[in-house]
């Protein structure tokens, strides 16, 4: 139905540009006082989304397609939203991105890292569209980046799990050794030990973004190591699927993953794009877009720890409280010194806060955490 | 030593994925057809699975319907590759990728489904254990018919040479259909398994991979099915035995450790089997070429 709807709102859109187009040449001679009549069709924003996975996916890519949801509710007849799913990061991108330029889209959503290249290209060549792309870093007068602070959405379901872990262990099973998911495991880790210093974390790597079985895998050999609460940075709710099995705990991530685990699951560590998405749009409207690169956290309403589970005390569920008010006030940032690293090196000094240069090079594991982050052994 | 068991139990889910799908793949080979459709198979039977078991609440009725989704689609490919004589490895190919693309379509309203609480037999490991040992009787139930019966006999002639088998009377393209089918079924079982125990719900592409590591082995195992069973194990094994020492803390890179069951299984399988007269007495003469009743 998705697929209908897109491409009839496509092909409407290809028929309304002919008519004007038609519109325009015939009434150019006589006056052009009756051009205005067209005018609020052409008035309407355009905006476009290009989707790296299906929409059925149940994390990353359903969760930009909220966002373009929020945009059409909040904004209705002023824009047109349409999206492109299943888009692979090469070649395929650049001609998606040119069609929809084509198609008369003055503000393009490019929500995957592997588009970046392409992006900046068609960029290049159509000036009068803006692009927003999705955890890039490369801007340019036409193309901002923007991504969300999913570490802060770690710390908090971190608080849950040092409040619910009895074995004092949590574990991590992580995706693809990146800083982003480096900083995302030593947030889970600092939220469970702001609740107990003495907490222990284990993690264990599946080198890949998609594997149900590996990351079930994973999560068995944590739990057979002694973990009963467990985190991840992989894209599936296999995770929280095993923990439901064997009776432990787990987090869901990206989206609401309640519905798999009713059991295990102690909270949702959610992105909304929303908030960023009807800002970026309304702004446009006002012939205002910035550029630039944003980051947004639990303080913009990009993120937040949902769903937390009924049997956490009340206690925790304070705590998690007062960090998502300090982190919404400014008040409290998740890297506050003193921090050290597990081979017992301070990397921040107390009351120091890590700046943005710190957030984006973290490869090291923070005290308490086994092992040493891939690639760094010899070091 | 409680974790010794547990990894041990671990190791024999992880084989048993693949040694289902793997021992229904060498019984086709054995015919003589090559099917890469397993991945495809695999991941249309696990949703078949998923979604029957969701709909009925039996989850043995789940296993039928994977069993019978991987048959079915096994059954197209055979009627292709063997009566109009299609390209076996091209058709195997498309398979492959109808499977990926149709259940990703058609499970798209499974995603979030969830299974029904199924009665909680205490151990955790217990009901996955009837396929386990299915697995491992499967293999010895093999080894005995293609050495020891003369329908193995049979089914081993028609994988070398087909021509013979067809002047001595034997029905080949309706025994090689019977093989196809079999190993369809049997991947099917395999999908199921991972839909249904494994990583009991449905994510698209959720097989990742394991279709074509069953295939990789038959060949690797020298079409015996005690080998593919050892290599099941051994891949299964030294997956779980990588996780288990990233999680016990020990120091190698992870990258390192994920590559290590590609490996061991490779060369191992490759150190046993690396009597080229061996593999040529093992491996169909026929193996993926075109039977003319005919010439």
């Amino acid at each position: 139905m998705n697929l209908v709807n897109k491409r009839s709102l496509l092909k409407t859109a290809a028929l309304s540009a002919l008519a004007l187009a038609g519109c325009g040449k015939k009434e150019e001679a006589p006056a052009a006082a009756p051009a205005p009549a067209a005018a609020p069709a052409a008035d309407k924003l355009k905006v476009g989304f290009v989707y790296v996975s299906p929409i059925g996916d149940g994390g990353w890519t359903y969760q930009h397609e909220l966002g373009r949801r929020a945009i059409q509710e909040k904004f209705g007849d002023k824009v047109e939203t349409t999206f492109v799913e299943s888009v692979p990061e090469g070649a395929d991108a650049e001609r998606v991105l040119r069609d929809m330029g084509a198609q008369g889209t003055k503000l393009v959503f490019a929500t995957s890292f592997g588009y970046q290249e392409f992006v900046q290209k068609v960029a290049a060549d159509l000036k009068d569209v803006k692009f927003e792309h999705a955890t890039g870093y490369k801007q340019a007068d036409n193309v901002a980046t923007y991504d969300t602070k999913t570490f802060e959405g770690a710390y908090l379901a971190g608080i849950v799990a040092g409040g619910m872990s009895k074995t004092k262990t949590v574990g991590v099973v992580a995706s693809v050794p990146i800083p982003e998911v480096v900083r995302n495991i030593n947030s889970f880790v600092l939220g469970a030990q702001s609740v107990d210093p003495a907490i222990k974390a284990k993690v264990v790597w599946v080198n890949e973004w998609f594997s149900p079985p590996k990351e079930a895998e994973a999560a068995t050999s944590l739990i057979n190591g002694g973990v009963d609460v467990m985190y991840q940075n992989t894209n599936s709710p296999s995770v929280l699927k095993t923990a439901e099995e064997r009776g432990v705990r787990a987090f869901g991530k990206d989206g609401d993953m309640s519905a798999y685990a009713p059991k295990a699951h102690l909270g949702s560590a959610v992105i909304d794009w929303g908030p960023y998405y009807t800002k970026v749009v309304g702004d446009t409207l006002a012939r205002q877009w910035q550029g630039g690169a944003h980051w947004w956290g639990v303080k913009e309403g990009a993120i937040d720890l949902l769903k937390i589970a009924d049997d956490v005390p009340q206690e925790i569920k304070d705590r998690v409280a007062k960090a998502r008010a300090g982190l919404r006030d400014g008040s409290f940032a998740v890297w506050t010194g003193p921090v050290k690293d597990n081979t017992g090196k301070e990397v921040l000094a107390a009351g120091q806060v890590g700046d943005l240069p710190f957030l984006s090079s973290i490869n090291f594991y923070v005290a308490g955490v086994e092992g040493k982050v891939p690639g760094t052994e010899g070091k | 030593m409680e974790s010794y068991a547990l990894l041990i139990g671990s190791t024999l889910s992880a084989g048993t994925v693949i040694a289902l799908a793997a021992l229904g793949l060498l019984v086709n080979e054995k015919a003589g057809i090559v099917n890469l459709g397993a991945e495809g198979m695999m991941l249309c039977a696990a949703l078949a699975g998923f979604a029957t078991t969701v709909g009925t609440g039996n989850e043995w009725l789940g296993f039928a319907a994977g069993a019978l989704a991987g048959a079915l689609l096994a059954a197209v490919f055979g009627v292709l590759v063997i009566w109009l004589n299609t390209n076996q490895y091209a058709t195997g190919l498309a398979l492959s990728l109808f499977g990926v693309g149709f259940s990703a379509f058609a499970g798209q309203n499974f995603v979030q489904a969830k299974l029904p609480e199924l009665a909680q037999d205490g151990i955790p490991y217990l009901r996955d254990l009837p396929l386990v040992y299915g697995a491992m009787v499967l293999a010895v139930a093999l080894v005995w018919f293609l050495d020891r019966t003369r329908a193995g006999l049979v089914l081993r002639a028609v994988g070398e040479s087909p021509q013979s088998a067809h002047a001595l009377g034997y029905p080949v393209r309706w025994i090689r259909l019977g093989a196809v089918v079999f190993g369809g079924a049997l991947c099917g079982l395999a999908g199921a398994f991972i839909s249904l125990e494994y990583t009991p719900l449905w994510v698209e592409g959720m097989v990742a991979g394991r279709g074509w590591i069953a295939l990789a082995l038959t060949t690797f195992a020298t079409w015996r099915p005690a080998r593919v069973l050892l290599g099941a194990y051994l891949f299964g094994g030294v997956t779980m035995l990588q996780f288990h020492l990233q999680a016990t803390g020990v120091q190698v890179a992870s990258q390192l450790l994920s590559m290590l069951p590609y490996l061991a299984t490779i060369v191992v399988l490759v150190l046993i089997s690396r009597n080229p007269a061996w593999i040529r007495a093992n491996m169909p003469a026929s193996l993926g070429k075109p039977f003319y009743p005919g010439s």
